[in-house]
This record gives structure tokens, sequence and C-alpha cells, in this order.
């Protein structure tokens, strides 16, 4: 068979991919619709979703570029408010002017929704790149303090702007999104991870990682792809954010931004491996299940959570997969001499 | 910026001097490199040599004095924008990518030649895998030479201690440099794998093509390979010739055995 141009064979998948998701949106609503209960699960399912893509956008920064970041709450919070405030002042009017259910309204909906989501990630890489670029001479710790207190100062700008409902929240923002957008951006952001990772510029992260002199002297420009790294990161982490301002119930809250949600995206990292994306998967899986189903549990509920952090931590300190991927347990096939590792099992 | 010039030497340093605070580290130091040369820096421990070396590959700028490559000024330069113009090293205490497999180093040593945008990578286009392929295959050829093909998937941390050396020379090279800057590549190998070295030293610089400046304590090997010679001793240098003429200079003697002593002082 004659191999495909490079585009047409993605966009092939990419309108599978969709058509999947589109009938598992359609069949859990249909169900939802039947036993309401089914609402709840379906909520945290997106939640799932939502943290997949944080944890794993912050692995990139974290994981892959090793640079320490406690301000991915901030980032997430910038493409929140940002898509918010678009969709609710300036997206939901338009949408509005056609009559309601009406095929034209469902098209303007959900074309709005991505150009909303697509700007809080805009808006939120603008902040990454201007908090990294002067942050990013600093190393470590240094770095970790200078981020929390971005994180911080988003917080505190949200408090004061009153348009966003400062301290009262957020409320109205419209509940754009479902199970579609949430799962589709999350797979995104995972592929993009994965290939960035198989990519010089993944190479390039990961050598900064190990040896930033040693990298420096090999040719890369070590600040440049730091900023490339927190760029990227933020982007997603602007991406996730809109996606939680517009799931139901759809309300913004500062105090959902504050550096503890940040601490919660650096333990997903830490407990699924540093580096590892199938790890930060499982881990932000795991965490975000156990916050929720331990609901029952009330009051032992943080104590639980805290205890299963510590035997994890002191069981396996290098996180539950290590540096490894989960298809690099997979039995490797001899013949081929293209890289295995890293090369994850969607798409090519 | 200087375009470089193919036939100014690959590398020439005039008066170059640092100090680090009252410390002058390296005084008036001067070396003129041609292409395809092989030279040897020797002195006792401390006597400057890696700080020339870092001098160079721009980790440390210069109190004084100017380092050019291949014609173009680099006293202002980043270690990696002097990578870029062909000058390439290993370092003392191996510091290999250890989390990473021999491939995926030496893949990183091109990394210069291979680069492509995030958003190439991202949505795999032809052009990612134009230089990915060509990236992979360079980097198995280089893999071949020093014989770690066999190894390639393996991660560096694991690989014996005389491996890690010659993956750190494997990975300069994928740099394609026209200088080479060896530091201390035979410090911890035995006398045959030492002799081993000596001839893939040789052998690179005939294949490749490229000059070859080497930090070394091995005598045997400076003296067996070098064509020309430069001995510093607390940050001056002390002498510059052949091997022979090096040998027998009297402050090289003196700065390796110290001073002779009259035996009616005793």
């Amino acid at each position: 068979m004659k191999k495909l141009p490079w585009w047409l064979r993605d966009l092939m998948y990419l309108a599978v991919f969709v058509a999947i998701l589109l009938g598992i949106t359609y069949g859990l609503d249909a169900v939802a619709s039947v036993y309401p209960v089914m609402r709840y699960y379906n909520r945290i399912l997106a939640m799932i979703g939502i943290n997949i893509t944080l944890a794993v956008s912050l692995n990139i920064i974290n994981g892959h570029a090793g640079q320490f970041s406690l301000g991915h709450a901030g980032f997430m919070g910038v493409g929140a408010y940002m898509s918010a405030a678009l969709t609710f002042y300036t997206f939901a009017p338009i949408v509005a002017k056609y009559p309601e259910g009406s095929m034209q309204a469902w098209i303007a909906q959900n074309g709005l929704f991505l150009v909303a989501i697509l700007a809080g990630g805009l808006v939120a890489a603008i902040a990454g790149y201007l908090v990294g670029l002067p942050s990013l001479r600093l190393r470590g710790d240094y770095l970790a303090i200078v981020t929390l207190g971005f994180g911080e100062i988003i917080r505190v700008i949200i408090l004061n702007v009153d348009k966003v409902g400062a301290a009262r929240g957020f409320s109205g923002i419209p509940t754009w999104a479902n199970f579609f957008w949430v799962y589709f951006f999350c797979v995104m952001t995972i592929l993009i991870s994965i290939r960035l990772v198989a990519s010089s510029v993944g190479r390039a992260f990961l050598a900064i990682r190990e040896d930033e002199i040693a990298a420096n002297a090999m040719g890369v420009d070590t600040t440049r792809f730091k900023v490339k790294a927190f760029v990227i990161g933020s982007f997603l982490a602007g991406v996730a954010g809109a996606l939680f301002a517009h799931y139901p119930p759809a309300y913004l809250n500062p105090t959902a931004f504050t550096f503890l949600r940040s601490f919660d995206l650096v333990v997903m990292v830490v407990l699924g491996g540093l580096g590892s994306i199938s790890g930060s998967i499982v881990a932000a899986v795991v965490l975000t299940y156990l916050q929720e189903g331990l609901r029952a549990f009330s009051e032992y509920r943080m104590v639980v959570y805290s205890l299963v952090l510590i035997i994890l931590m002191r069981t396996r300190p290098q996180g539950l997969l290590g540096r490894r991927e989960l298809w690099d347990f997979l039995p490797k096939r001899k013949d081929t001499t293209a890289p295995e590792r890293d090369s994850g099992p969607a798409v090519d | 910026m200087v375009a470089p010039n193919p036939d100014s030497a690959v590398l020439d340093a005039k008066n170059v001097t640092i100090r680090f605070g009252g410390l002058t580290a390296v005084s008036d130091f001067n070396l003129s490199i041609q292409p395809h040369e092989l030279i040897g820096l020797i002195g006792p421990n401390g006597a400057g040599k890696t700080t020339v070396f870092n001098l160079l590959t721009g980790v440390y700028r210069p109190t004084e004095g100017t380092i050019a490559v291949s014609g173009v000024p680099t006293t202002q330069f980043k270690p990696y924008q002097i990578t870029a113009l062909g000058l390439a090293r290993t370092f003392q205490n191996i510091r290999l990518f250890k989390e990473l497999t021999v491939l995926e180093n030496t893949k990183i040593g091109g990394h210069i030649h291979y680069t492509y945008s995030a958003t190439s990578a991202i949505l795999h286009t032809n052009r990612f895998h134009a230089a990915e392929d060509a990236a992979e295959e360079e980097a198995m050829k280089l893999l071949q030479i020093f014989k770690l093909e066999k190894r390639a998937r393996d991660y560096a941390k694991n690989l014996p201690y005389g491996d890690q050396r010659r993956l750190e020379i494997a990975r300069a090279l994928a740099a394609k440099p026209k200088l080479l800057l060896l530091d201390e590549p035979a410090a911890g190998l035995n006398d045959s794998e030492t002799r081993d070295l000596m001839r893939t030293i040789h052998d690179i610089r005939d294949r490749f093509g490229i000059a070859i400046l080497l930090i070394e304590h091995h005598m045997e090997l400076v003296m067996g390979i070098c064509e020309r010679i430069l001995v510093l001793n607390f940050g001056k240098t002390i002498a510059h010739g052949t091997p022979d003429e090096v040998q027998n200079n009297p402050a090289v003697i003196e700065a390796y055995l110290g001073e002779p002593v009259e035996l009616a002082d005793l």
C-alpha cells in the first residue's frame, strides 16, 4: 500500500477518535438521563480527565525538563478565568441569538468553546513565557519558590477583579464542557507529550534534566528549551483550566487555585514517577478517584489519602513506574530497529 | 556575527587570562590549532588545564585576551554557540546523561544538526521523520566505530567504565566538530585499554579529519601520539614544542620532579 502523507494519515486517526469519543459522550448522557446518579460518576470521570491533562502537562516541566515548578494551579487559573470571561461576556450572547436546540446553536456553541479553550491555553502560555524567561536562570528550590509566588500572585489578582466575581466566585459560566471535550484534550495532551519526548525537542528536555552543563556543551540552548517546556506545559494547563471552568456546575472560585492545588499535581507527578507519562496518568486516576471515592469516610478521608502517599513513598520512592513507561514492560519485538522506548501506543 | 572562515585556524587563543578573585588560574595562554593537528596539554595537578578547556568552550569567560573559533571571536559566546561553531568536548569526570540510553546520548550529541520545531515533532511531519532517521543512522554509525552498537538500548549508567569513556567521545563526535577537546580520556583505564584508546584517538583524527586537543596525565599516551605539546604549571605556559623538546626542557622536568638539589647541601 502506498504511504499516506502524514497529515492525511493523522486526520484519519483523528476522525475515528472523534467519532468514538462522541459515541461514548452520547452513551453516557443517555445513561445519565435514565439514572440521574450517573451524573455524579460522570463528573468524577471528567475530573479524572482534567487531572490527567494537568499531571501530564506538569510532567513535561517537572519530569522531562527537570524544572521544579509549584505554580501549575496558577497557569490553570489563568486559563480557567480567561476562557470563562470570554464565554460569559462575549460568546454566550452570540450563541443565545440562535434558537435553543437548533443545529446552528450547537455548532456556534462548540466552535466558540473550542476558541475559548485555545484562548485560555494561549494566555496561560504567555504567562508561562513571562514567568519562565527571567526565572529559569534559577535552579531547583529557587525556581520552585518563584513559581509558587507566581501562583499566589495570580490568585490575588483574580481575588481583586470584580468582573470575574472576585472573592464571591465566578458563577453563571456556560456549561459547555462535556466528556467529549475533556477527553479530547486529555488524549491530545498525552499524545503531544509522548511525541515530544521521542523527538529532538524532548531529548533536549531530558538532557537538561540529566546534566545541564553537558547539555549546553552538546549544543543545547538550555534557557530556550527550558522556556519551551514551560510554555508548552502552561498552555496545556490553561486548556485544562478552561475545561474545568465550563464543566457543570461551572463555578470558579479563587480558592480552587491555591498552591495546595499545585501541590496536589506535583504529588501526582512524583507518585507516578518523575518523567513517566503513563505514571502521571495512573497516579492522576488513582488519586482523583481516592479523593472522591473516600468521601463516604468523610472525616478519615485525608488521613487515608495521606497514609496511601506515605506508604507508597516508603515502598517506592522513585514513584510507581520510576522513569519507565507502562509500555516499556511489554515484550519487545526483536526484528525492528526502531526505538522501542518512548514510542507510544497511539498513532504510528 | 562574523561568518566562520574555513581557512583560518580552528582555534586561536591569544593572551587569555582568567582570575577568580585574587587567584590567577590561567595567565597569558596562547594557542593556535590548525586543522588535523593533534595537540597535548599537560601539567601537574592544579596547573589549570581543565580551566583552559572551560575557557575555550565558553563555560568561563576570560578576564583578558581573545579566543576565536574558525576566525569567529567567541569570548562572549555561550557554550552551546561555541559547540555550533565546531568545538566539542568530553569531561574529566564523565558527564553522560545517565538515565538515557546510549543511543539517546549519542543523538543528543548531534542535537545541532537535527533540529526541527516542537510543532513538527507533535505533528510527525516529513521533516521530523527525515531528521530523526538521519540522527538515528548517524548515531548508530558512530556507535559501531566505538563498538557500542550492541549496547545502544542500554542505559548509559549501566555501561562499564571504559565504555562510558568511549561513549563520551562518541557523543562529542556526533556534533561533527572541527576540534575535539578530550579531558583526560584515559583516566581510570588500565594499560591495555589505554593503548586501545591511543589507537582510537589517532584513528578518529584521520577518519574524521579533525583536530584534537587532549589533556592527559598518561605520558606514554601523550608522547606517543601528540605532534605538539603544551605544558602548564600554575596557570603559566612553561613549555611548548614537540614531544622530544618538551621532555628535555629543564622547566618541565622541574615542574614534574621538583628542583634539583645539590647533594652537598643535604
